[in-house]
């Protein structure tokens, strides 16, 4: 892509300006000392700020998340219930689960990198809405305040998916607290979304055409349709919830003739849509990636944006694969069957045409590169399992075994945790200006694979040999596959505390970034790391295709 | 940050005072706001979405119970509301032309008449609730399903029904207690002479939220208070 001086300005383009040599001292003036102290950023408009604000906010919910996992996985290391009761287990997986989901999967990679770096690619000074922006910050924090409430108050049993008749009668913890917080947090997933919707329609630099658009700028598009139609029903959903349990609203309640399935229908109506939220951002993380790192245009770039719109509005019409168990009619049943396979196919699409963008690319192997390609791996694996569990007569047998446990984290942990790290390091220097230590940050996304790949696929085997998930102890010829779990969720924590420690060192003594070190296309690499808080020294305006990386395609475009 | 944009020279003049700095335009302001609710008031159909789902489901289940219960709303209070809300939405959208012609005292004029409208609703809103707790039609223990004359099996849907009328009316109400502080602001900004023809969004986007809220009732009335009367 060029930058044209000045919109409307005619004449032949300028040729790109040549990359910064490395030590050239950075701007003077940038978003992150254009003002100093709390009351800047916590006041902040600016969406890149905003976008640190999350990152904290994701990172601690992150490693709080991560506690109660390190807690469940030393319980299954016997198989006697010894560590903690039954209870108590019960609080851990659910505390686990909605943090993990609802306060870092689900914001992290829009909240965080979307915020940060949609107004950059598309060429726009901000959000549309910048203080809905700070609010919908507040709002999570609000939410995850709530939790964390819930947390030191004695904790919630009832999984992360606050099922009816427990969660409105039986359950005696702290539904009410949790549910709000959830509530509460959805709001500010609903006003990124809207923000988001918003931006990418109205804000677009003079030349950036829908199919001009990055990849990633695509998903969060999908990703946010999923937002704002979603997220409501699932507050309405906790909203009944709390009012059934405080008032004795009914409508879940089987003594009045209300029915706990209808509950079913509606969460998972938000939460199988959730999933894409949680999967689509990455995604476009990847296509970035894939196509800076192996020099190419990504192959059929339309059909991937596409792609992601087909997910968005298929994935709203799956939500009955959750239930295959529940009662609900066969036909019902068969229709979800089916409809799940669909679903598969806008996402295989993609992995294909990854694989296809490497195909004669002249691949490197940067930390990035390393995430998006586990990503593509363990994506596929977490996928195709999807699909066994999407068929009708092998769900009945799988189902709530460990095999669903590992089915959903190959997606969220090897797909969107990995997306999410490998989007954090491929745009570090442009968030921070500077570089992080390339060998430490391989050396980690290798341990973060390895890690992975031993904690979750001896679950493969152990839900297919029948071992049921949520229960803290399990019969001893279980064992071996259980120790190897833990012993890989070992390994997996040092890979996540890892580039904890070399990105928050490198903030300071990292060597300085230029305006683009992977030599990427794409707006945001244009302006300088970091960036000025009004993004760009003047309007760019886009005369290329997105990717315009291998010089036929240049050729072709102009 | 002014300091900031200020350095970009064609920021300080070019620029109406309501124009923040990262449109290039008022009407393109205004039409990332006018979409930007509208996009809101989509999250707002599924929101109340999940209710009418409950809504159908158990009238479907539960027919006769759902008839029953509801004769016993008063359609007359009812009704009255439902012309006093579509009366607010009418004086709303007055206020909202008085804005674009630039006529300040009767777009303050007209936004009161309609928070004036929208509390007479409110009030009586809360006679007709006030008189679901005198006959313990409210749901819980002391429910008492003879006054619907129903008996037996079918008198514990009708907790359902009333379940579902509270959550519905009472989420409506929710929205326009919401709604008429936000129109007092804006009439208070209105007539602190904030709005011109060229800017008067707020007023406007007020407008879609309230016609919104009004929309919500006129599905309301007909399905809690009169399909299903006649049998
Ligand atoms: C390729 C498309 C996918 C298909 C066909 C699919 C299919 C399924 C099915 C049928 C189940 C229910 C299994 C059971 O409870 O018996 C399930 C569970 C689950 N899936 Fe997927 N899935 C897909 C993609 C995803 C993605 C992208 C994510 C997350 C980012 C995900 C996360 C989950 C979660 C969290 C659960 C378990 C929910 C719970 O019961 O707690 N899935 N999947
Ligand atoms: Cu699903």
């Amino acid at each position: 892509m060029t930058t044209q001086i000045g919109p409307g300005e005619s004449g032949p383009p300028r040729p790109p300006v040549p990359p910064a040599p490395a030590e050239a001292p950075p701007p003077r003036v940038n978003y992150l000392n254009v003002a100093y102290g709390v009351k800047s950023w916590l006041l902040t408009t600016d969406h890149k700020r905003i976008a640190l604000l999350y990152l904290a906010g994701v990172t601690l919910m992150f490693f709080l998340g991560g506690a109660f996992a390190v807690l469940i996985r030393l319980e299954l290391v016997t198989p006697a219930g010894d560590l903690v009761q039954s209870e108590t287990y019960n609080k851990l997986f659910t505390m686990h689960g909605i943090i993990m989901v609802f306060f870092f999967l689900i914001p992290s990679i829009p909240a965080v990198l979307g915020n940060f770096l949609i107004p950059l690619m598309i060429g726009a000074r901000d959000l549309a809405f910048p203080r809905l922006n700070l609010a919908s910050w507040y709002i999570y924090m609000i939410g995850a305040a709530f939790t964390i409430f819930v947390l030191v108050s004695g904790g919630v049993d009832t999984g992360w998916t606050f099922y009816t008749p427990y969660s409105t009668t039986y359950s005696n913890t702290h539904v009410v607290a949790a549910g709000l917080g959830v509530f509460i947090t959805g709001f500010s997933s609903i006003l990124t979304g809207l923000n988001f919707i918003v931006t990418i329609h109205r804000m677009r630099a003079p030349g950036l055409t829908w199919f001009r658009l990055p990849l990633f700028v695509w998903a969060h598009y999908a990703t946010s349709l999923i937002m704002v139609l979603g997220t409501p029903v699932i507050a309405i959903t906790l909203l009944t919830v709390v009012l059934e349990r405080t008032l004795h609203l009914g409508i879940y309640d089987p003594r009045l003739g209300g029915d706990p399935v209808l509950f079913q229908h509606l969460f998972w109506f938000y939460s199988h849509p959730a999933v894409y939220i949680m999967i689509l951002p990455a995604m476009g993380v990847v296509s970035e990636v894939v196509a800076c790192f192996s020099r190419k245009r990504i192959f059929g770039y339309e059909v991937v944006a596409m792609s992601s719109l087909a997910i968005a509005v298929i994935g709203f019409l799956v939500w009955g694969h959750h239930m295959f168990i529940s009662g609900q009619s066969t036909y019902a049943g068969l229709v979800f069957s089916f409809l799940s396979f669909l679903v598969a196919i806008p996402s295989a699409i993609k992995v294909f045409n990854w694989t296809s963008t490497l195909y004669k690319g002249s691949v490197s192997y940067d930390t990035p590169m390393l995430y998006a390609i586990g990503f593509v791996g363990l994506f596929t694996i977490g996928g195709l399992t999807g699909l066994f569990l999407a068929a009708l007569g092998l769900d009945v047998h799988v189902t709530d075994t460990y095999f669903v446990v590992a089915h959903f984290h190959y997606i969220m942990v090897g797909g969107a945790i990995m997306g999410y790290l490998g989007g954090i390091h491929f745009w570090w220097p442009k968030i921070t200006g500077r570089l992080y230590p390339e060998m430490w940050a391989r050396v980690a996304a290798v341990i973060v694979f390895a890690g992975f790949n031993l904690t979750f696929f001896p679950q493969f085997i152990l839900g297919y040999l029948g071992m049921p998930r949520r229960y803290h102890a399990y019969p001893e010829e279980f064992q071996v596959l259980n120790v190897m779990s833990s012993a890989g969720a070992s390994i997996l924590g040092l890979g996540y505390l890892l580039p904890m420690i070399y990105l928050v060192w490198s903030m300071r003594y990292g060597p300085r970034a230029s305006a683009n070190p992977w030599q990427a296309k794409g707006l945001e690499w244009q302006t300088a790391s970091p960036p000025i808080t009004e993004n760009f020294e003047r309007q760019p305006v886009v005369s290329e295709e997105a990717y315009a990386y291998a010089p036929e395609e240049e050729a072709r475009v102009v | 940050m002014s300091s900031v944009a200020d350095a970009h020279g064609r920021d300080a003049d070019r620029h109406h005072p309501d124009l923040v700095h990262h449109f290039e335009s008022l009407p393109a302001q205004k039409e990332a706001a006018t979409f930007g609710m509208w996009v809101f008031l989509v999250t707002e159909v599924m929101f109340f979405g999940g209710l009418f789902l409950a809504y159908t489901i158990y009238r479907n289940l539960y027919f006769h119970a759902f008839v029953q219960s509801s004769r016993h709303l008063n359609l007359t209070l009812g009704a009255v509301n439902t012309a006093v809300l579509i009366c607010s939405s009418l004086t709303m959208a007055m206020g909202v032309h008085s804005s674009a012609l630039g006529r300040r005292r009767a777009t303050v004029a007209w936004l009161l008449l309609t928070v004036a409208l929208g509390s007479v609703f409110l009030g009586i809103k809360a006679v007709e609730y006030k008189d679901k707790f005198d006959h313990h039609l409210v749901p819980g223990e002391r429910f008492q399903a003879e006054e619907l004359h129903l008996e037996g099996e079918e008198s514990r849907p009708a907790q359902i029904f009333y379940a579902l009328y509270f959550a519905m009316t009472g989420l409506h109400a929710t929205h326009m207690v919401i709604g008429i502080p936000i129109i007092l602001f804006i009439a208070w900004m209105a007539h602190r002479g904030r709005f011109s023809p060229e800017y008067h969004t707020p007023v406007e986007l007020t407008g879609l939220y309230w016609h919104f809220v009004d929309i919500i009732w006129i599905f309301l009335f007909p399905l809690l208070y009169l399909i299903g009367r006649h049998h």
